[in-house]
């Protein structure tokens, strides 16, 4: 019923973008539409480009101006959408030679942070370089082709996990057959101790013996 | 038996053999300074007349004995920083020093022959107010230690509490002074701001109160500024709003007795607060009678109180400084007053010398032969205190020396008639940042490439340089020769082969370079790394209390003639106000260039690697209206910027908003942004960010993983950020990777169940963090590897513009025994060597960890590749290994900074690690692969070479021979 269809909905954000030869401004590129709940995931519906639209890219592109996009600071988590107001936006930008050579093919990626908060947005454009290849404006610069992702941080491997789970199969292993792993003091020890006891109880009496026997000798030297 | 005892104690012993320094090793490449920081509290250890002890307690919550015939330290105890180490009190007697820690916390006594803790008390909770011994029938035997709301006495001999008192009325009345004359009284007295003093009188055996009275004093609101205890117990104030000193006899009188200073003839300098300072010699004694009344910065009094009238024995005039001193039963006044006389303004930093003189206290007549001259250092700061050692010559007159203190945390102990006996430089004690410099060349060698480096100007004037500059090395040669032969004549021990600023020059592997170190007293050093002399100092007097360094070498000393020059940007942290310091770093001049005036606060600056026709690079400094001003800023170096303004990109990071932002330079020096990522500070904040070094070199891009290639990205940031939840199930660390040119957020990801604080390496394709597990509670390490995968994307140069595909991220997290103080990297001239990580540790030692062991390669399982690549089977803790402390046992005292430099030997990278002592080495990450060994045998080996090529020789003739035979036959 209702809730599900709560969580299934999203909201949508306006994406803008800006190619100017002075001052930045903003104008609409399409919406994306973010899908919020456990699995985020984002969909984006966008304009073609216009003629004039075309002709600036060009002309911005030509001078090495850049291409930038924004998008609006949000939360992902389903209580705060409703109330999502400008608190300032994520900007990212490419080079707009590189937005007209790639044909308009572009990677967007959106990045949360642990909370699902918008924290950056990313673009680059494949391929990425700059030639001075010639491009047809009607073919080629229409249509976005546009890849679309949102990334959140990644959990830091904690240490010993992977580690312990190996530890435990080869105790496993050595638990199979106890005899053998049994080391070589653990078998022995019996003859060993009273060999080294006794070792030492003789090796105390020669040493005074011999330390004696020394201190007479040096004597009769002298 | 014994015999096979013995071998198995051998073989033990075997076993345990470490390789680290060898013993003759110590000190050859290494040595350490070890300071104190800025006195706060000295005295002069006077039981016996030979005694050489200073005892000290500083600011940076160090109490030290000082050897005061070297300057040298005896021994050094170092408390907890910040306020729980705060060393409140220090008081003397004997052989006990008594010492009241973190606000009245601790109590201690130590012994001040051998520098032993005698007892340790734990004080009852309240803030600190005074403490004061109490002596009775001549003898002291208690401490008095005063609180906000209670009085405690205590034993000298063990620390145990004689009596506590609550104080009576204390929410209203503010207690401040304790004070007693020896008469098994203890006076405290305390003030009710804008109405009246109160006195409570206890007796010495149980602490009872004996009187308690209430004397009208609106005008007085703080005692210890502006009163003192002097004669028979007569309590002396000086009000600054009617000029006027007011007298109260505490054992009788109810009523202060106003003295005008006019009717003494006085005047008290406009906005000055006049100040008191009496003298106590002994603390079972009343104090003297005689007392200083300081007037103006320049102006001292000598008065007497002597039945109620004060007498003026003397007038100081100009007078710096002053101070009473005690040996046996005489006690005499010292001053100091500027010599140069001619000098009158304010700024003593104009004369140059100051001249110390001994008063008879009592009368006030100057005792004859007891000038000292002081001489001040130009390159200093303005005397600050005096601490006077004074004992009894043969023929019972008084003779001194002097400990004087400078406002640049410099003590220089004096003797007469003005023989400087030591200095200690304790602004060292509190490094901030530090470069090191290449010396320069010797003159000939600079001559010779000068030559080269200067544009050609015709074939004639070129003959002409060639032939002066053979003739300057004609000249210098025969000067060497003529030194030579003037040194063999004479004996051998008085050739001494010092270090000063003339004869630096590089040395053939690079390896003796100038620390240039800066200090949060704004002092500046220049330290010759070899022997860690102070070269030369300069201390910067307009430099603010909570000022941010930043040290940027603008010209090395490779562009002869131009000499080297280093830009200090320091910055105010409150208004963000900035000025620019330019010097020369080997000699530490001022340099002539002159720096733009910086009238709006700084937020960033950035030194490009754009030079100017000077060679000198640029720094931009972005202002807060995000307007860019260049340094040097000549037509050369606008153009240069125009040309390549769009490609120069930066960023600004405002951490109270979590926002990191990105601009790029415009042709006309403004900026636009480009980019921006905001971290909600509601969840986390920033704590550090960390690029990597410019100077940082990769020698190969394919080593690892036998075809994945590394990923190198100069403009890579590491960000790390903390969660304001500090719940041990909740806390995390974030660490995002950012492109700092395009705001590109390569990598993100969290440390859950961690806290800080967080220490962060970032070099190569790597980045190393060390944090607080609160999960198992402990520290450990965490490393991210960065990969591009099988093929590179644009192999000839790496451009953030251009790279778009994201890199393989490795990671591994590690456990570490210790918790850490600071860790840095090391760094090679050409980055083929291997890397280590070295690690300050709490306990002074500094440990060099190869970054071998922080491999998230590290395999699981051990396979035939990660043999093949030499990878360490993975084992989740990290050992501490004693061979790998590379200071052996000269612990560094607080280290809290660890600076690295290549040296000009690939193998060798030279270590400075600074705290409150500072320490330098040299490290060889990959063992000294491009040196030979001392031992080395050299006759072996060219005697073998001789025999070879001789018997090379004799077989060749014996050979003709035959064949000459061989043809006849």
């Amino acid at each position: 019923g209702d809730p599900l269809e709560a969580e299934l909905s999203g909201f949508s954000v306006p994406l803008e973008h800006s190619f100017e030869l002075d001052v930045a401004k903003f104008q609409s590129r399409g919406s994306l539409l973010l899908k919020t709940g456990r699995e985020p995931s984002v969909s984006l519906t966008q304009n073609q480009l216009s003629e004039d639209d075309r002709s600036k890219l060009k002309e911005v592109a030509a001078v090495d101006g850049l291409y930038r996009i924004r998008v609006p600071r949000v939360s992902l988590q389903a209580d705060r959408q409703t109330e999502w107001q400008v608190d300032g936006y994520l900007i990212a930008f490419v080079r707009a030679c590189a937005m007209v050579e790639s044909h308009l093919s572009d990677v967007i990626t959106l990045h949360t942070d642990v909370s699902g908060y918008l924290i950056g947005v990313s673009i680059v454009t494949l391929p990425g370089a700059c030639r001075g290849a010639e491009v047809e404006d009607e073919v080629d610069l229409e249509v976005y082709n546009t890849t679309l992702s949102i990334m959140a941080p990644v959990n830091a491997p904690p240490e010993t996990a992977l580690f312990l789970e190996r530890m435990e199969q080869e105790s496993e292993k050595k638990g199979k057959n106890p005899q053998e792993q049994k080391s070589f003091f653990a078998k022995y020890w019996m003859y060993i101790v009273p060999l080294v006891l006794f070792l030492m109880m003789s090796g105390a009496q020669d040493q005074s013996g011999g330390g004696a026997g020394g201190g007479a000798a040096n004597g009769g030297g002298r | 038996m014994a015999k096979l005892i013995l071998l198995l104690l051998k073989l033990c012993i075997l076993f345990f053999v470490v390789d680290a320094v060898f013993e003759d090793q110590v000190g050859k490449f290494d040595w350490r300074q070890q300071y104190v920081g800025k006195v706060r509290f000295s005295h002069f250890d006077t039981q016996l007349q030979s005694s050489k002890k200073v005892l000290v307690a500083t600011e940076s919550n160090v109490f030290a004995a000082l050897n005061s015939r070297t300057g040298e330290l005896f021994w050094r105890h170092v408390d907890k920083t910040g306020p729980e180490g705060n060393i409140d009190a220090l008081l003397h007697h004997a052989q006990d020093a008594v010492l009241v820690v973190g606000n009245g916390r601790m109590l201690r006594s130590w012994d001040v022959n051998v520098g032993g803790l005698n007892w340790e008390m734990l004080l009852d909770t309240g803030s600190f107010q005074s403490a004061c011994l109490v002596g009775q029938q001549g003898t002291v035997k208690h401490v008095a230690v005063l609180k906000k709301t209670v009085i405690s006495v205590h034993y000298l001999s063990n620390g145990h509490q004689k009596w506590v008192e609550n104080l009576p009325e204390s929410e209203t009345v503010d207690y401040q002074t304790v004070y007693s004359g020896g008469n098994g009284q203890v006076f405290v007295l305390g003030v009710v701001p804008h109405s009246h003093i109160t006195i409570v009188v206890y007796s010495m055996e149980d602490g009872e109160i004996i009187k308690q009275v209430s004397v009208e004093a609106p005008w007085l609101s703080n005692i210890p500024a502006s009163c003192a205890v002097v004669g028979q117990g007569t309590l002396m104030c000086v009000d600054s709003t009617t000029m006027s000193l007011n007298t109260l006899d505490l054992h009788q009188q109810l009523q202060m007795t106003q003295i005008p200073l006019q009717s003494l003839g006085l005047e008290v300098d406009p906005d000055f607060h006049p100040s008191l300072v009496s003298h106590q010699p002994n603390p079972a004694q009343k104090p003297l009678s005689e007392f200083f009344l300081q007037l103006g910065p320049e102006r001292y009094l000598l008065l007497q109180l002597n039945n109620g009238q004060i007498v003026t024995l003397r007038d100081f005039k100009p007078a710096l400084l002053s101070s009473f001193v005690t040996t046996g039963e005489k006690t005499v006044a010292a001053v100091m007053s500027p010599k140069n006389k001619t000098v009158s303004s304010y700024r003593i930093g104009l004369s140059t010398h100051s001249g110390i003189n001994l008063f008879s206290s009592d009368t006030g007549r100057r005792l004859l032969d007891t000038t000292l001259i002081f001489t001040v250092d130009p390159n200093g700061g303005k005397p600050e205190r005096l601490h006077v050692q004074a004992f009894l010559k043969k023929d019972d007159s008084v003779g001194y020396r002097v400990m004087v203190q400078t406002e640049d945390h410099t003590l220089t102990f004096i003797q007469q008639p003005g023989r400087v006996m030591w200095t200690r430089e304790e602004a060292l004690s509190d490094v901030v940042t530090m470069e090191m410099v290449d010396l320069p060349l010797t003159g000939t060698q600079a001559e010779l490439e000068g030559e080269f480096g200067k544009k050609a100007d015709g074939l004639l004037s070129m003959v002409l340089k060639r032939l002066s500059s053979q003739l300057i090395m004609l000249q210098a040669w025969i000067a060497h020769l003529w030194k030579l032969f003037y040194d063999a004549r004479k004996p051998r021990s008085q050739v001494k082969n010092e270090v000063s600023i003339e004869n630096l020059s590089r040395d053939e592997f690079n390896l003796q370079k100038m620390m240039v170190m800066v200090t949060s007293s704004g002092k500046l050093f220049g330290i010759d790394s070899k022997t860690g002399e102070i070269l030369w100092k300069h201390y910067l007097d307009n430099v603010p209390k909570n000022a941010a360094f930043k040290l940027m070498v603008q010209r090395t000393t490779a562009h002869f003639p131009h000499p080297p020059q280093c830009t200090l940007l320091i910055k105010d942290k409150d208004t963000g106000l900035a000025t620019l310091h330019v010097f020369n770093p080997i000699f530490g001049r001022k340099s002539q260039v002159t720096p733009p005036a910086l009238p709006q606060p700084i937020l960033q600056s950035l030194l490009l690697p754009l030079m100017d026709q000077d060679y000198a690079k640029v720094l931009l400094l972005v202002d807060n209206q995000y307007k860019v001003s260049a340094f040097p800023s000549t037509k050369n170096v606008l153009q240069q910027l125009q040309e390549t303004a769009s490609s120069i990109f930066f960023f600004l990071i405002d951490s109270s908003q979590g926002r990191l932002s990105g601009y790029r330079l415009r042709t006309d020096l403004s900026t636009e942004q480009v980019w921006e990522v905001v971290i909600p500070t509601e969840v986390q904040k920033i704590v550090s960010v960390k690029g990597k070094r410019p100077n940082e070199h990769v020698h190969s891009q394919g080593r690892h993983f036998l075809h994945n290639l590394i990923y190198l990205n100069p403009n890579l940031l590491a960000v790390v950020t903390e969660s304001t939840d500090v719940h041990q199930e909740r806390s995390f660390i974030g660490i995002l990777l950012i492109d700092g040119v395009t705001g590109r957020i390569i990598h993100e990801a969290v440390q859950r169940k961690a806290r800080g604080p967080v220490h962060v390496v970032h070099s190569e394709n790597w980045v190393v963090y060390e944090y607080w597990s609160t999960k198992s509670r402990r520290n450990e390490f965490s490393v991210i590897e960065l990969y591009e995968g099988m093929e590179l994307y644009n192999s000839t140069v790496f451009s953030s513009l251009d790279r778009p595909h994201a890199p393989q991220v490795l990671q591994q997290s590690y456990i570490f025994p210790s918790s850490i103080s600071t860790m840095e990297a090391t760094l090679t001239e050409k980055g083929i060597t291997s890397r280590h990580l070295l690690i300050g540790l709490p306990s002074g030692g500094i440990l060099s960890l190869p970054k071998m062991f922080l491999d998230p390669r590290r395999p699981e399982i051990i396979s035939e590749q990660s043999r093949e690549e030499n990878l360490i089977p993975y084992s989740p803790e990290l050992i501490i290994r004693t061979e790998w402390f590379i200071n052996y046992n000269q612990t560094v005292g607080r280290v809290r900074g660890i600076h690295t430099t290549p040296s000009g030997l690939e193998s060798t990278c030279l270590v400075v690690a600074y705290g409150l002592d500072i320490y330098q080495t040299r490290v060889y990450p990959s063992k000294q692969f491009d040196v030979l060994k001392d031992d080395y045998d050299y006759m072996l080996i060219s005697s073998v070479l001789f025999a070879l090529f001789f018997a090379t020789m004799i077989s060749k003739r014996l050979a003709e021979v035959k064949l000459l035979n061989r043809a006849w036959r």
